[in-house]
């Protein structure tokens, strides 16, 4: 093995969380960073050629191959898993920008109740209305110690929104659920196509508060605080599966690496694909050592380091951490332990099929251009006479819709699924179908959770991670309830038809849902309970911090990515204020 | 090396003029004409070409209304796939123990590539060009179940509106059919008007569009 000279910070894994980690590291500190990323290099210009929904959005170009490595699922934790041989309910990104690169830019702040979901649930319904078999937590965060950050975030990606609350001051139009905050939005809202319009019309006559989606797809040529120039938005839809080919949305390649390519003290290795973080025991306690990877020629490097970033999206953090043997592993019958609780996902699935008259013209959009409904999003409907807890948003997205995926969707009054009544009805429907989403909050519970699989093993033989998940009747009746209101929201957009998503079963990972899986490396305010501290330092090794999507305790209905970068930010801050002037715990 | 097969083509067995893009050669047949085109399978033998034309053009029919797969040349993208690294589960985790049983939600958990579920199930359909429609359609019935069938299904939407680099959708047939324009780098000036009434820009292909030299996933080795 090849032992490289010690490099002063270490980032595992090229995605949104580390590569901002390096690029503040990289402009506040001296320090020499290194970023090992396990996929290839990507730029803009490469995605000019991208537009094809088959390779990208069918074949999946952009994500990982998981010939090499998958995960593998279970329900529940007396059945045999299996491995999922090609990727389906959330799709795990790969190269450099990792997920960020082919996201739908959909970024919103979370709801400031969701940072104290344990402590607030009891306040307000007492600890007996909380599931059996919860294990959700309070973050150790609150939405005002994060403000900041989130706007710092929204800054960096240019975010196009409306304000709902500006500083405690409720403004119409905008989401007046929303948590203050200290400034408008960077830019103004995108285009509204039709039927988002449509939506957005009926949900208000419904009583609603409809407003525009936050979205990272700028809606006019903007310049970030870095300097970082993009284009606006030219709503030709290829947005997820697919990287951007003019820069409108933000992603990592587009946003952070500029910055970091002009700072010599920063480098992206690519095709580095790290097997373990090696500990060491100290006089004070154990640290980390620095990483073994393997090179893109195939060859072993060890690459010694004094602070490491765990950034490899949320579950490879946690099987990283497993295999490297770092932490203690989670035992769902005892309770005890941290590393892989509280798996969670999100309540996503497409709650109506509308089929209108008229055509809709859905070719033509933007990954978050659309219109979102917030009204039963977390506390904000009274729980104590509804047969859940906590809530989510409904979604009118217009984000260009493409044929192979949509193709085929008809009025249950079709039965045929093929063949010329088939035909003629889906062709005839093909424009005039629209979807109401609806995103909830899905709840940790004991038995979701992420270990080591005892059976299959990826290509250099290392245990593949195991899922085991599933829905409890909190989300399934959520999702009933959700379903029933997005009915009376398309009755009044005026479909002809209807038809209603069957309700939530067993979950099906099978069904794209959303890439938003969080925990397995969960923050908190107790070592006895998660993994890493508030600043997303590992309680045991103070010299690793383990950023991502890993560190949320719990699902919190919306898109998480500016919350993910809000988080590092604040970690940021920490590690050049605090922990650089002495090393050791941050709380 | 197996012996070169052909799918032969007559123009009026396809809608209107053809345009192919086979090797990267354009082929242009018209409809009044009586030329055909031999087109060299990369998977399919012949026979076995003739029973998926024939198969999918039930499947997605052409009709007074619209043309169906045969004439989007579904089966030529149907035979790059599976040649291709999908038909070979390049991407696919293939490590064993494999559990034929699985529970649905877990997917597709056998062994058998595209390939070989693809290679199977058209021995026993042998012949089934030559079945009238009505005798066609009930074989079709009796194997809707299939894993077979339901990749059939799925790969005959992908051929009628996949790029016309694939070898399917055919003059951008399948696209036209619906009012889909392909890609088109900006929406910018009419993604906010023409609410209620269709817009239907012309199509284009993605090498029309970005004039780009794009390769497409089957040509990987």
């Amino acid at each position: 093995m090849k032992t490289l000279p010690v490099a002063d910070v270490v980032i595992i894994g090229g995605g949104w969380t580390g590569l901002l980690m390096a690029k503040e590291l990289g402009s506040r500190t001296a320090l020499s960073v290194v970023v090992l990323e396990r996929g290839g290099a990507r730029k803009t210009d490469d995605y000019a050629n991208s537009m094809d929904e088959l390779d990208y959005a069918v074949r999946l170009r952009m994500m990982q191959d998981t010939s090499l490595e998958t995960v593998t699922f279970r329900h529940s934790s007396g059945q045999r898993a299996l491995p999922l041989r090609q990727l389906g309910s959330f799709l795990a990104g790969s190269g450099t920008g990792g997920a960020g690169e082919h996201w739908n830019g959909v970024c919103p702040r979370f709801l400031p109740d969701c940072f104290e979901l344990l402590s607030g649930t009891i306040e307000k319904y007492g600890s007996k209305r909380l599931p059996e078999d919860h294990a959700i937590q309070d973050w150790g965060v609150t939405y005002d110690d994060l403000e900041p950050h989130y706007a710092r975030a929204e800054q960096m990606m240019g975010i196009s929104g409306k304000a709902g609350n500006l500083r405690g001051k409720q403004i119409e139009g905008g989401n007046i659920f929303e948590g203050w905050r200290s400034a408008e939005y960077p830019t103004p809202p995108t285009k509204i196509p039709y039927f988002s319009a449509l939506f957005r019309e009926a949900a208000s006559t419904l009583g609603y508060h409809p407003y525009p989606i936050p979205a990272a797809t700028t809606s006019q040529p903007y310049t970030n605080p870095d300097g970082v120039a993009r284009p606006g938005c030219f709503y030709c839809g290829y947005c997820e599966r697919f990287g951007c080919m003019v820069g409108a949305k933000a992603q990592p390649t587009n946003t952070l690496v500029p910055v970091i390519q002009k700072r010599k003290n920063v480098s992206i290795r690519t095709g580095a694909w790290v097997r373990r973080i090696v500990q060491v025991d100290a006089k004070n306690g154990k640290r980390a050592r620095g990483v073994t990877y393997l090179d893109a020629k195939g060859e072993e490097v060890f690459q010694p380091a004094e602070l490491i970033f765990l950034s490899s999206w949320i579950l490879n953090n946690t099987r990283l951490l497993l295999l490297s043997e770092i932490g203690d592993p989670y035992n769902p019958d005892t309770g005890k332990g941290t590393l892989g609780r509280n798996l969670t996902h999100q309540v996503l699935f497409p709650a109506v099929t509308a089929f209108f008259e008229k055509p809709l013209n859905r070719f033509m959009g933007s990954g978050s251009a659309g219109v979102r409904v917030s009204d039963l999003d977390g506390d904000l409907l009274d729980h104590s006479k509804l047969p859940f807890l906590r809530g989510g948003v409904l979604d009118a997205l217009s984000l260009g819709y493409r044929p192979i995926a949509n193709f085929g969707v008809v009025p249950q009054t079709v039965k045929a699924t093929w063949g010329l009544e088939w035909k003629k009805a889906a062709v005839h429907y093909y424009d005039r179908t629209g979807i109401i989403l609806f995103s909830g909050e899905h709840l940790a519970y004991r038995g979701n959770y992420m270990d080591l699989d005892p059976v299959y093993k990826d290509h250099f033989g290392d245990a593949l991670l195991r899922l085991t998940l599933d829905w409890r009747d909190n989300e399934r009746n959520m999702a009933e309830f959700a379903t029933g209101k997005c009915v009376e929201i398309a009755r009044a957009m005026g479909a002809k038809e209807v038809s209603l998503f069957p309700g939530l079963k067993r979950y099906d990972a099978t069904r794209y849902q959303s890439t938003h899986v969080q925990g397995g490396t969960i923050m908190g305010r107790s070592p006895d309970r998660s993994v890493v501290n508030p600043y997303l330092q590992h309680w045991q090794i103070p010299n690793l911090f383990v950023l991502g999507g890993s560190a949320l305790p719990q699902n919190a209905s919306t898109n998480p990515t500016l919350t993910l970068l809000a988080l590092t930010y604040r970690t940021a801050d920490a590690v050049v204020d605090r922990y650089l002037k002495s090393p050791s715990p941050l709380a | 090396m197996r012996r070169r097969e052909f799918l032969t083509l007559s123009a009026t067995s396809v809608g209107g003029v053809l345009v192919y893009t086979l090797d990267r050669q354009v082929s242009r047949l018209s409809a009044e004409s009586d030329q055909s085109i031999r087109i060299p399978l990369r998977f399919f033998s012949q026979v076995e070409a003739l029973t998926v034309a024939a198969a999918t053009s039930r499947i997605f029919p052409g009709d007074e209304n619209g043309p169906g797969a045969r004439e989007a040349g579904v089966v030529v993208y149907i035979d790059r796939q599976l040649a291709g690294p999908w038909g070979r589960d390049r991407y696919r985790y293939t490590q064993e123990p494999f559990e034929e049983h699985a529970p649905p939600e877990l997917g597709y958990q056998g062994k058998a590539t595209p390939q070989q579920i693809y290679r199977q199930a058209l021995k026993d359909l042998t012949g089934f060009d030559l079945l009238d429609t009505a005798a066609q359609d009930k074989k079709l019935k009796q194997i809707e179940g299939t894993l077979f069938f339901s990749l059939l299904h799925r790969n005959t939407i992908e051929g009628m509106f996949s790029d016309p680099m694939h070898g399917g959708n055919i003059d951008m047939l399948g696209w036209q059919l619906i009012g889909f324009p392909g890609p088109r780098m900006s929406n910018y000036d009419d993604v906010d008007k023409h609410f209620g009434e269709a817009f239907r820009p012309k199509p284009g292909s993605l090498s029309q569009v970005t004039r780009g030299n794009v390769r497409p996933s089957e040509d990987e080795v």
